[in-house]
C-alpha cells in the first residue's frame, strides 16, 4: 500500500458502485417503498388523508349551503281580503320559504331583529282594490340586511313569487295572453338545474382536500426527516437530491389520487352529485394540481425544516388560499383587484373549475388544457425553489 | 401569595408568547392575514362578471337591452357572438357567467305588442353567483319591459318595494367583519392556549410546575387568563378596524359585547385546553385546533347561514359557542339587540364554557396520574 | 512518514474553520488527521463543535475555511464519492422509527447498492453481530437505546465502509450496550476500517487509540490519550480516611493553591497536584490524622482539567449563603416505602424502597428506561404510584398542599427553564411560583446573579445561554426558595468538566449545611459523589450501599479495585443470572 495516501481508485472495501439505472432504480424503489410503509404505519398520515378529507366533505356536503330553500319570512296580510289571502297563500306555496302570516308588521318587527324571521312580506289593505286603476299597488319587503346574501335571495323569490302571482292572477282574469309582461324572461341555468349549493362545493372541496395531503402532508413528514436525523443519514449515503426527491413525491402523489378517488366517490354515491365527464380528465387534471401541491409542499419543508413551522406554513400558504382565494365558494371577480392578481397563483384557483366541470358538464379540453398548463408550470416552479433549497446539504 | 404565585405564572405565561418569534408570529400574521383576506376576499357579492350577449334581432329593442346591461355596474365585459357555438363554449369554458340571447322576433313582437322573449343561460356550476347574476339582468329587462308596454289598464302595475333593514345597501363586509370579531377570538383562543401547554410539555418546563408549590387549579388559571388577555386584545384591535378602516355601524353597547366575550373566550380556551391536555406536542395541538376551528367556523352561520343546513345537522350547532357569539356581535353591531336578547345568547355561552372548562380541567387531573 | 506499516491517513484537517452566523466559531482552524484501522475519538463537551466537524467530513456541511480530505475525495467537490464509501451514524442513529429492524436494514441495503445475493450473508452476519436476530419484526421505535444503536451501526456497516462517522453513539445508551459496542468497533478497525467516535464522556477517550480532543471549536490535543495522560503522571493522588469527611477534604483541598483539580471517589478524595507539590504534608493539612494518601492511576478527566488550566475552587458561596439545617432531626427527609409503578402490564418500577436521611446523597443509577425516572416523579409526586408511597418531609407530595412542595428543589433534566424569558424573569418567576415575599425575591436573586455570575447574562433568553451557564441558571432557579430537599434528573450530563465540578461544589456544600439530595444519574461519575446509591435495573432495585461498598461486592482477585463501571455492570449481570436462574 502506497504511503501517498488513499488517491487511487476506490478501495476494495467499497467496491465500484453499480453504475446506471439499476441502482438508481432500486434506491428509488426502496425510498417509495419506505415512505409507503411509514404512510400506512403513521396515524397522522392516516387523519390527513383520510379522516380529515372525510370531514371536510361532510362539511361541505351537509354544514355548508348557499341555498336559501327554506327561508323563514313573515306575511303581513294589513287586510283579509280574498285577493290578499291570494297572493298570501303564493307565498306559502313557495318552495323557497316558509311562511308565517299575520295581521300586524310589528308582531315581526322584532322577530326579524333576533333574526327568526329573515324577511317580511307587507300587502297593504289598499291592496284589495283589484284591478288598480287607483294608482299602483305597492307590496313592502323588509329584509334582514345583516345577511346580504339571504337578503338579496329573500328580495329576488319575493318578487318572483309576486310577479308570478300576478301573472296568473291576469290570465285567470282576462284569459289569453294578457297577463304576459311586454318581456319576458327565460332563465336557463346550465349544468345544474336544480340550483343545489352542494353540487359546486362537493367537486370543490375535493381540491381543498388535495392541497391537505399534497401541501401539508408533504410537508409534515419531510420536515419529519429532518427533525429526527433520518434525512442526515439517508443523505451521506449514495442517495441523490434528485433520488431523494422523487421517492418523496410519489408515493404523496399516489396518495393524493387515492384520496381523491375516495373523495368522488362518496361524492357521487353519497352526495348524487353528477359526474359528467370523463375519469380521464378527472385524472388529468388532479395529476396536474398534484405537480404544484407537493412542490409547495416540499418548498415548506426545506426552508423551515421544523414540524411546526411547517403545518403553519402550509396552513397559511396552502389551505387558507386554496379555500379562500380560489373561487371555491367566493367569487374571484367580486375581490379587489390586487387580491385578483393574488390569485393567479393559487393552484387551486385552476382545478377548481376543471372539478366542477368534469362533474357537472363534461370534458372542456378547451378550458383544462390551459388551466393544466398553468398548474404545471407553477408545479416547476416551486420544485426548483425546493430543489435549490434541498440540495444534498445541511445547512 | 396565592397572588404573588398566579401573577407569576401570568406575567411568564405573557412574556413566553411575547419573547418567543414564534409565539409573536402566532399572535399577529393570521390576524392580519385574516382581517385583509377574509374582509376583502371573502365576498358572495357578485359584481364585475364578465357576460355575452348573442342578439340575433335586427331592430332597435335589442340594441336598447344590449345598452342597458352595458350601462349596469355589475357587469365587467359583455361581449358579443354570433353563434350559439361561440354562446356554448363560452360558458362551457366559464369565459362569462351568463349569456343573453335575444331573438330575431325581438325587435318585431314590442313593436307588435306581442310578448317579447328573452332568453338568459347561465353557469350552474357556479349557481349562488349565477342566481345573482339572473336577479340582475331579469332587474333590466322589467324595467324596459315597463318602458315599451303602454300601460294596460287591465293590468296592475305590481310594483314590490324592497327594504333593507340594519344594512340598506347591503355591504357585506358589514356582515363579514363583525363575523371575524368572533373568529379571530376563537383562533388566537385556541392556539395560544393549545401551543402554550404543549411547549411546557415538549421543553418539560409542566413538570417544573408541578412540582412548584403551585397547586393545580392554580395552574389551569394561569393558563386561563392570559389568553382572555390576548384574545380581549385582538378583539378589541378587530372592533376598532370594524367601525374606523371599515365603517360599520356600531349601534349597540360595547359594555354588553365585551360582557358576553368574555364567556365565548373562557369557552373557546375550555376547548384550547382540551385540545392541549390530549396532545403531546405542538404539532399535534395545531392539528387538533385545525380539527374543532374548521368545523366551528363552517357550521356557525359564519359562511353560510345555519337555517340552510338540513334539519338533522342544525342540532348540532347548539353545542357551538361560535353560533351564539356571531349572534351577539350582528346584534350588538348592526341590530342594537336589546340586552335580554344578549342575556339569553351569553347564558349558552356560560354553559359550554363550564362545560369545557370542567371537561378541561378533568382530563388535565387525569393525565397527571 | 515514518514506519510502511504506518496506516494510511483516511481524513486530513488543514485549518477547518466553520462558522454559523454571528456565533463564535464552530470549529476554529483545526487541523489533524485520522487514520485506517484505528479509533479516533473525537471528544469534548457538548458544543465543542464534534458533531460538525463529523458532518463536514460527510460532505453534508461546507467548511468556510481550510482544507478537508476524506479518503483522498476533496468533501467541497467530490462529497457523492465519499458518500459512497463512508458508513455514517448520526446522533439519534437515522433509524425509520416507523419502520422494524429488518425492513430499516433491507432499505439501507438497497440505498448503498448492496447485491441481492450478498444479503442474506451481510444481513446474517450483521443480525448475529448486534445480536438483533431475534427483534427483526419489531419497529425501530420499540427498540432501546442500545439496540437502536446497535441496528444504527448495522445500517451504517452494510456495505464495509472505508471509515465509519459514529456521532455519540453511546448517549442514552447504558454501560453494557457500550461495552457490547466498543467490542463490536474494535473488531471492525482489526479489518483496517477507521473508525470515528465522537463523545462527551472523558473515559471513552481512554479506550481509543487515538484523540482529538475539542474545546469551544479549538483542537486542544491530538494524539494517542496516553501522551496526554502522561503530563500529570506523578501528580494524581486518591486521599482516604478523612473520617467520612470526605467533602470537607474535598473543598479544603481545592482551595489550596497546590491543587489542581479534585473530585470525590466514593469514600476518597482524587486529586490532581501542581507538579513539585508535597503530596503528604498536603494530606496532613487538610485530611488531618488516619489519612491514607496514595498515588492513582492519571485519567483522561484530570489532564483535561490540567489543561484547561485546573478546576474551580472548592467553596461555594451558594453554600455559605445558605441557613444551616438542623442537622440533629434524624428522620429520613426523602422516603421511599415499597414505590411501585405499572403502565397497563409493563411494570415500569417496582416495590422500591430506601430512606435518605438529611444531609446526604443518594443516587438512583442505571440504565435508561431501567425505571430510575418514574421512581424519580413517584416521589416528587409527578406520577402516582400503583401501589406503595413515597414521602418528602414527612409528606405525600401527591397530596400536600404548597407548603410542603415549597421544601423541595428540582432540577430537571436538559435545564427545563423557559428557554423565551430572560435569565432575570426566570429567576423573577420562580420567585414568584415560590411565593418569596417582595423583599427576599430581590434579595435572593440578587444573590443568586452574584453568585452564579449571571450578571452579564441578564437580558439574554436562557435558550440562547451556553449550556454551562444554562446549568447555572437552573440551578439558581431550584435553590432560589432554600428548600430542605433537592431532586436533581440527570444533572451534568454533557456539561464540560470545569463546569461539572463547580456546580458539585455547591451542592457538596449544600449538603454540608444540611441539605438532602436525590439524583438520578447514568453517569458513572456523578455516581461517585452519593453517598449511597440505589441501583436499578428493569424497574427492580437490584443493589443499594455506598458506592465503595457496591464496588467491594465485585471486587475480586482478577480486579481488585473495580470502578463503578465495572460495578455497575457485575452487578447488572449477576442480576440478571439470578432472574435467568
Amino acid at each position: 500500500m502506497s504511503t501517498t495516501g488513499p488517491t487511487g481508485s476506490a478501495a476494495p472495501a467499497a467496491p465500484a458502485h453499480s453504475p446506471g439505472t439499476s441502482g438508481r432504480m432500486r434506491r428509488f424503489a426502496a425510498l417509495v417503498l419506505k415512505e409507503s410503509t411509514q404512510v400506512v404505519r403513521d396515524p397522522s398520515s392516516i387523519l390527513i388523508a383520510l379522516v380529515l378529507p372525510m370531514i371536510l366533505l361532510f362539511l361541505f356536503g351537509y354544514g355548508v349551503s348557499l341555498d336559501a330553500t327554506r327561508t323563514r319570512i313573515g306575511v303581513v296580510m294589513e287586510a283579509a281580503t280574498p285577493v290578499i289571502r291570494d297572493l298570501a297563500a303564493s307565498f306559502q306555496a313557495s318552495r323557497y320559504f316558509e311562511v308565517e302570516v299575520g295581521q300586524d308588521r310589528r308582531q315581526f318587527e322584532d322577530r326579524l331583529i333576533l333574526g327568526e324571521v329573515r324577511g317580511i312580506v307587507v300587502i297593504p289593505a289598499q291592496f284589495a282594490a283589484e284591478g288598480a286603476g287607483r294608482g299602483t299597488p305597492t307590496i313592502q319587503v323588509i329584509v334582514d340586511g345583516s345577511e346580504p346574501n339571504t337578503a338579496s335571495f329573500v328580495e329576488n323569490y319575493a318578487q318572483g313569487v309576486v310577479s308570478g302571482w300576478a301573472r296568473m292572477r291576469m290570465t285567470d282574469v282576462t284569459g289569453g295572453t294578457a297577463g304576459q309582461p311586454a318581456i319576458s324572461v327565460e332563465q336557463r341555468f346550465w349544468f345544474n338545474p336544480e340550483l343545489a349549493s352542494r353540487n359546486f362545493l362537493v367537486p370543490g372541496s375535493i381540491a381543498i382536500v388535495m392541497t391537505l395531503v399534497g401541501t401539508l402532508l408533504t410537508a409534515l413528514v419531510v420536515a419529519r426527516e429532518w427533525e429526527r436525523g433520518t434525512m442526515e443519514a439517508m443523505m451521506a449515503t449514495p442517495v441523490t437530491a434528485a433520488e431523494l426527491l422523487a421517492g418523496k413525491i410519489l408515493p404523496y402523489f399516489l396518495l393524493g389520487l387515492a384520496s381523491m378517488t375516495v373523495c368522488v366517490l362518496v361524492a357521487v354515491f353519497v352526495f348524487a352529485v353528477p359526474f359528467r365527464g370523463s375519469v380521464l380528465a378527472l385524472y388529468a387534471v388532479s395529476a396536474c394540481f398534484l405537480v404544484p401541491a407537493l412542490g409547495q409542499g416540499l418548498l415548506i419543508s426545506a426552508a423551515t425544516k421544523n414540524q411546526f413551522l411547517a403545518s403553519q406554513l402550509a396552513m397559511f400558504t396552502g389551505f387558507l388560499p386554496s379555500f379562500l382565494l380560489s373561487g371555491f365558494l367566493f367569487e374571484i371577480s367580486s375581490m379587489p383587484e390586487i387580491i385578483q392578481y393574488l390569485t393567479l397563483i393559487v393552484p387551486a384557483r385552476y382545478l377548481i373549475p376543471c372539478l366542477q366541470s368534469v362533474f357537472l358538464a363534461g370534458d372542456i379540453w378547451a378550458m383544462f388544457l390551459p388551466h393544466m398548463a398553468v398548474m404545471l408550470a407553477i408545479g416547476a416552479l416551486l420544485f426548483v425553489l425546493a430543489a435549490r433549497n434541498m440540495r444534498k446539504r445541511i445547512a | 401569595m396565592w397572588r404573588t404565585r398566579l401573577r407569576a405564572l401570568i406575567v411568564k405565561e405573557l412574556l413566553a408568547i411575547l419573547r418567543d418569534p414564534r409565539g409573536r408570529m402566532v399572535l399577529i400574521v393570521p390576524p392580519i392575514m385574516q382581517l385583509v383576506i377574509f374582509s376583502f376576499a371573502a365576498t358572495l357579492d357578485v359584481t364585475n362578471v364578465d357576460v355575452m350577449v348573442l342578439n340575433r334581432d335586427a331592430g332597435r329593442w335589442g340594441v336598447e337591452l344590449i345598452q342597458r346591461i352595458e350601462g349596469a355596474p355589475t357587469f365587467n365585459t359583455v361581449a358579443t357572438v354570433d353563434s350559439l357555438d361561440a354562446l356554448q363554449a363560452g360558458i362551457d369554458e366559464q369565459s362569462a357567467i351568463a349569456a343573453i340571447q335575444i331573438g330575431p322576433e325581438f325587435s318585431r313582437d314590442i313593436a307588435a305588442g306581442r310578448p317579447a322573449e328573452v332568453q338568459i343561460i347561465l353557469d350552474g356550476r357556479r349557481s349562488n353567483a349565477a342566481q345573482i347574476v339572473a336577479g340582475y339582468l331579469s332587474r333590466i329587462v322589467n324595467t324596459l319591459a315597463r318602458e315599451v308596454a303602454p300601460a294596460n289598464p287591465n293590468i296592475p302595475d305590481l310594483q314590490v318595494v324592497p327594504r333593507t333593514w340594519f344594512n340598506p345597501n347591503r355591504i357585506y363586509q358589514w356582515f363579514m367583519v363583525p363575523n371575524l370579531v368572533a373568529a379571530i377570538a376563537l383562533l388566537v383562543g385556541l392556539v395560544v392556549t393549545g401551543l402554550s401547554i404543549a411547549r411546557e410539555r415538549e421543553l418539560g418546563t409542566f413538570d417544573q410546575l408541578m412540582v412548584s408549590p403551585l397547586r393545580t387549579h392554580e395552574i389551569l388559571i394561569g393558563k386561563v387568563i392570559p389568553p382572555m388577555m390576548i384574545g380581549t386584545v385582538h378583539i378589541t384591535v378587530y372592533i376598532l378596524a370594524a367601525v374606523y378602516v371599515f365603517g360599520v355601524p356600531l349601534r349597540g353597547s360595547l359594555v354588553l359585547l365585551y360582557g358576553s366575550a368574555m364567556f365565548y373566550l373562557l369557552a373557546v380556551i375550555g376547548v384550547g385546553l382540551f385540545v392541549s391536555a390530549l396532545s403531546a406536542t405542538q404539532q399535534q395541538a395545531i392539528l387538533g385546533a385545525f380539527l374543532f376551528m374548521v368545523p366551528a367556523m363552517l357550521l356557525s352561520g359564519l359562511a353560510t347561514p345555519i337555517d340552510n343546513m338540513p334539519d338533522w345537522l342544525q342540532p348540532i350547532t347548539l353545542i357551538n359557542p361560535l353560533r351564539y357569539f356571531l349572534e351577539i356581535v350582528w346584534g350588538v353591531f348592526l341590530k342594537d339587540l336589546p340586552p335580554e336578547e344578549i342575556l339569553a345568547d351569553t347564558i349558552p355561552l356560560a354553559l359550554i364554557a363550564v362545560a369545557t372548562l370542567g371537561t378541561a380541567s378533568w382530563l388535565f387531573r387525569r393525565r397527571m396520574e | 512518514m515514518t514506519a510502511a506499516a504506518e496506516a494510511p491517513d483516511l481524513v486530513r484537517l488543514e485549518a477547518v474553520s466553520k462558522r454559523f452566523g454571528t456565533a463564535p466559531p464552530a470549529l476554529d482552524a483545526v487541523s489533524g488527521h485520522i487514520r485506517g484501522g484505528e479509533i479516533t475519538g473525537l471528544v469534548g463537551p457538548d458544543g465543542a463543535g464534534k458533531t460538525t466537524l463529523i458532518r463536514l467530513m460527510t460532505g453534508l456541511m461546507q467548511a468556510d475555511g481550510g482544507r478537508l480530505e476524506v479518503l483522498g475525495f476533496d468533501t467541497g467537490r467530490e462529497a457523492a464519492r465519499i458518500q459512497r464509501a463512508i458508513g455514517y451514524m448520526p446522533q439519534r442513529f437515522g433509524l425509520y422509527e416507523d419502520l422494524s429492524v429488518a425492513e430499516n436494514l433491507r432499505l439501507y441495503a438497497d440505498l448503498r447498492g448492496l447485491p441481492k445475493p450478498e444479503r442474506p450473508a451481510v444481513f446474517d452476519q450483521l443480525l448475529t453481530f448486534t445480536d438483533l436476530k431475534r427483534f427483526t419484526s419489531r419497529l425501530a421505535g420499540r427498540l432501546s437505546g442500545g439496540m437502536k444503536q446497535k441496528l444504527g451501526l448495522a445500517c451504517a456497516l452494510l456495505r464495509k465502509p472505508r471509515l465509519l462517522l459514529l456521532d455519540e453513539p453511546s448517549v442514552g445508551v447504558d454501560p453494557i450496550s457500550r461495552r457490547d459496542l466498543w467490542a463490536m468497533v474494535d473488531d471492525l478497525t482489526k479489518e483496517g476500517i477507521g473508525v470515528v467516535w465522537s463523545t462527551a464522556y472523558l473515559d471513552e477517550a481512554e479506550a481509543c487509540d487515538r484523540v482529538l480532543l475539542l474545546n469551544q471549536g479549538k483542537l486542544l490535543f491530538a494524539g494517542p490519550p496516553a501522551d496526554l495522560t502522561a503530563r500529570v503522571a506523578g501528580r494524581v493522588f486518591k486521599l482516604a480516611g478523612g473520617n467520612g469527611q470526605r467533602r470537607r477534604v474535598l473543598a479544603a483541598a481545592l482551595d489550596r493553591d497546590g491543587v489542581v483539580d479534585g473530585v470525590v471517589q466514593g469514600d476518597a478524595v482524587r486529586l490532581v497536584l501542581a507538579p513539585a507539590e508535597d503530596e503528604a504534608a498536603l494530606a496532613r493539612q487538610v485530611a488531618g490524622e488516619g489519612h491514607r494518601i496514595q498515588p492513582a492511576e492519571p485519567r483522561f478527566e484530570d489532564a483535561f482539567v490540567d489543561l484547561l488550566g485546573g478546576g474551580p475552587g472548592g467553596r461555594s458561596a451558594l453554600a455559605d449563603a445558605a441557613t444551616p439545617l438542623p442537622m440533629e432531626d434524624t428522620a429520613p427527609v426523602i422516603e421511599a416505602r415499597g414505590l411501585t409503578k405499572r403502565f397497563g402490564d409493563f411494570t415500569a418500577a417496582e416495590d422500591i424502597t430506601f430512606a435518605i436521611p438529611r444531609g446526604q446523597i443518594f443516587g438512583l443509577l442505571g440504565p435508561n428506561g431501567a425505571g430510575k425516572s418514574t421512581t424519580f416523579k413517584m416521589l416528587c409526586g409527578l406520577l402516582k404510584p400503583t401501589a406503595g408511597e413515597g414521602r418528602v418531609a414527612g409528606f405525600d407530595l401527591r397530596h400536600a398542599g404548597a407548603k410542603a412542595r415549597n421544601r423541595l428543589g428540582y432540577m430537571a433534566q436538559k435545564f427545563s427553564l423557559y428557554g423565551d424569558l430572560s435569565v432575570a424573569q426566570n429567576l423573577a418567576f420562580f420567585a414568584g411560583v415560590y411565593g418569596l415575599s417582595r423583599r427576599r425575591r430581590r434579595e435572593r436573586s440578587q444573590l443568586m446573579v452574584e453568585i452564579f455570575d449571571l450578571g452579564p447574562h441578564l437580558s439574554m433568553s436562557a435558550k440562547d445561554l451556553p449550556l454551562g451557564l444554562k446549568q447555572r441558571l437552573a440551578l439558581a432557579c431550584a435553590v432560589l426558595h432554600e428548600p430542605e430537599a433537592l431532586f436533581l434528573d440527570e444533572p451534568t450530563s454533557g456539561v464540560d468538566p470545569i463546569t461539572r465540578r463547580e456546580f458539585w461544589s455547591h451542592i457538596n456544600g449544600l449538603v454540608e449545611k444540611g441539605v438532602t439530595v436525590l439524583v438520578t444519574t447514568h453517569f458513572m461519575d456523578e455516581a461517585e459523589y452519593c453517598d449511597r446509591i440505589s441501583l436499578i435495573y428493569r424497574g427492580h432495585s437490584i443493589a443499594l450501599g455506598s458506592p465503595d461498598e457496591l464496588k467491594a461486592q465485585v471486587a475480586g482477585p482478577a480486579a481488585p479495585d473495580p470502578t463503578m463501571e465495572d460495578a455497575f455492570v457485575a452487578l447488572v449481570r449477576r442480576s440478571e443470572a439470578a432472574v435467568a436462574a
